[in-house]
């Protein structure tokens, strides 16, 4: 068998591990998936009324955002459930196995597009309740859908690394909160790029949290009538698929180099 | 007969500290080699070294004829590894375990499936194997753990203190268990810091103290080298101790051992029963009443306790010497950890 397909059929009997762990312990995933739904409700209700998006309502331009910001947020998932790995016996069985150095790797970032998938689905659903609408076709949405989720996949390998580099779970939690919360906020998710300040405004244009919330949002058709100027946000798609190819270009080798170096 | 574990002069360091500083072993096929040490002795060091975890910094290591650096993948499949380095996953039941593991090594669906039914059945485990691990008691953990170790029928086992922290029950069953594989004939490196466990389960024994090989032999061998028995005479009050010790150290051929809290007395000695007698005839002769007086074998605690309690260098250089000038109180440190 070449390397990556024994990446990928070692990955998939580590994913299924790691997914096993979610039906025994189900609170983790219940307790995981209430913070999209205050996030929805929250910022539904509490900016609902004072912010003005031109040509559209601002719940249904929020919902995009939200989507993005959490499924960023589950890719500390993959962070802290390595982290844990790696402070367990188990790291050390597998170890001296002779499966893929990557499928520990590959398999956590797997199992977790299956959390996210979740995530999204009960976000839909909440944002539904709340007035939030696909203005496009069902398919189109689907690419929307799709387009965050292979964003958040990339992002969960900046965490498999950071995860894999710190010494405790705790660390992977308060790490990525100083990190993913100013990105996530500096960007087009709750409100236009164009409003914000100066240096904050070319931030967020070119944040690729604004393009990945800017594409979902074309997708399911909640951009409002004003466009944006520049290219990064007018090319959201093409924009957001680089920045995939880059960060997985370079985090998925320095991953796996790490898992394999650490002992 | 083949060797299936070979190392030279390998040595391993952290940072300033010497983890291992030159060690040669050998394991010959369907032998069962100890590694006896104490904590930071390094025997888990080794382990890793071995079962391709880590690198070495010196030395070359060979297990089943490869080169465990130039393949480590080759070895991988060549080696099962149980015990305080090893773990199984707590939210899988026993059966998803070793499932998950024969699919690791690549047994394909069915084979992992068959075997990890038979395993749990070997190990007495089947019942408990449609349960989460993290329900299991110690004992049945390491069992499982035993058994993952087995699951593509290895021909090198690594067992990396595989009763440490285990009751005594526990232990006994899994010596069993161990016992019926090495009767399978199982090429197997064992490490641990109980005596007795070595006594029990190891062809060859090596003593190792600060990643040095300090003594080598089969149990008998390494008895034999300290020569005879001990004498050990529980004394009635502790007011008789000096009196004791003057007795016994006229009759020893080492230093005699005393523990002050239980009022016991240890002497080499080498003339067995006559000895004895003399023992308690001198002691009778000044009055001083006994609890309790035995002759035993030498047991490899005493084995360790001498060759530790000294410095390991010329321990290793001469080990006829030993022995004679142990320290007491470098000794009585010594057995306490040796008894932990």
């Amino acid at each position: 068998m070449t390397s990556a397909a024994l990446a990928f059929s070692d990955g998939a009997v580590i994913a299924k591990r790691n997914l096993i762990k979610i039906k025994r312990v189900p609170e983790i995933l219940i307790w995981t998936l209430m913070s999209p739904i205050m996030f929805v409700l929250l910022f539904g209700y509490v900016f609902g009324g004072t912010i003005d998006i031109p040509g559209a309502s601002y719940r249904e331009y929020l919902i995009a955002g939200i989507f993005a910001q959490t499924v960023i947020f589950g890719s500390t998932f993959t962070g802290a459930g390595l982290a844990e790995d790696m402070t367990k016996g188990i790291i050390d069985r597998f170890r001296s196995l002779p499966m893929s150095r990557s499928a520990v790797l590959v398999g956590r970032t797997a199992s977790d597009i299956v959390y996210n998938t979740a995530s999204i689905l009960v976000m839909s659903v909440t944002g539904f309740l709340i007035g939030w609408r696909i203005r496009t076709s069902l398919l189109e949405a689907l690419g929307g859908f799709l387009l965050l989720l292979l964003f958040s996949y990339a992002f969960s390998w900046i965490m498999a690394y950071v995860g894999l580099r710190v010494t405790s779970v705790e660390v992977v939690n308060n790490a990525s909160f100083m990190f993913i919360f100013p990105l996530t906020f500096v960007a087009n998710t709750f409100v236009r790029s164009g409003d914000l300040p100066g240096p904050l405004k070319v931030f967020a244009e070119w944040n690729p949290v604004s393009a990945v919330s800017q594409a979902a949002r074309e997708a399911f058709g909640n951009t409002g009538s004003s466009l944006p100027e520049v290219w990064s946000l007018q090319h959201p798609v093409a924009y957001t698929l680089i920045w995939v190819a880059i960060i997985l270009a370079v985090f998925v080798p320095l991953s796996v180099r790490q898992y394999t170096k650490k002992s | 007969m083949t060797d299936m574990i070979r190392t030279a002069g390998l040595v391993k360091r952290y940072g300033k500290v010497v983890a291992l500083d030159g060690l040669d072993l050998v394991v010959p096929k369907g032998t069962v080699l100890g590694l006896l040490g104490p904590n930071g002795a390094g025997k888990t060091t080794a382990v890793r070294i071995l079962t391709t975890l880590l690198v070495p910094d010196e030395g070359t290591a060979e297990v089943a004829g490869l080169d465990v650096r130039a393949e480590p993948g080759m070895v991988r499949e060549r080696i099962g590894l149980s015990g305080q380095t090893a773990a199984v996953d707590e939210h899988l039941t026993g059966y998803e375990n070793l499932d998950m593991v024969g699919r690791l090594y690549h047994l394909g669906r069915e084979k992992s499936r068959a075997r990890a039914r038979e395993l749990l059945d070997q190990f007495d485990l089947e019942e408990a194997g449609n349960r989460p691990a993290k329900t299991y008691s110690g004992g049945m953990r390491r069992r499982l753990d035993l058994a993952a170790a087995l699951v593509a029928e290895p021909d090198v086992l690594f067992l990396d203190e595989p009763t440490t922290g285990l009751d005594p029950r526990s232990r006994a069953l899994m010596w069993e268990t161990i016992q019926e594989l090495v009767r399978g004939g199982a090429t197997v490196l064992l490490t641990t810091q109980y005596m007795e466990e070595a006594d029990r389960l190891a062809d060859d024994i090596v003593v190792i103290d600060r990643g040095r090989m300090i003594a080598h032999g089969t149990s008998d061998e390494l008895k034999t080298q300290l020569g005879g028995e001990r004498v050990e005479v529980d004394l009635a009050s502790s007011a008789d101790i000096p009196a004791a010790m003057s007795i016994l150290g006229g009759l020893s051929v080492g230093e005699v051992q005393v523990d002050e809290q239980t009022r016991r007395l240890t002497a080499a000695v080498t003339g067995g029963a006559d000895v004895l007698r003399q023992v308690l005839q001198r002691l009778a002769d000044k009055g001083i009443s006994v609890v309790d007086v035995g002759l035993r074998r030498p047991t490899l605690d005493d084995v360790f306790l001498t060759l530790t309690g000294h410095a390991a260098e010329e321990v290793a250089e001469h080990p006829e010497d030993k022995g004679k000038e142990s320290e007491p109180g470098a000794s009585k440190t010594r057995e306490k950890e040796a008894v932990r």
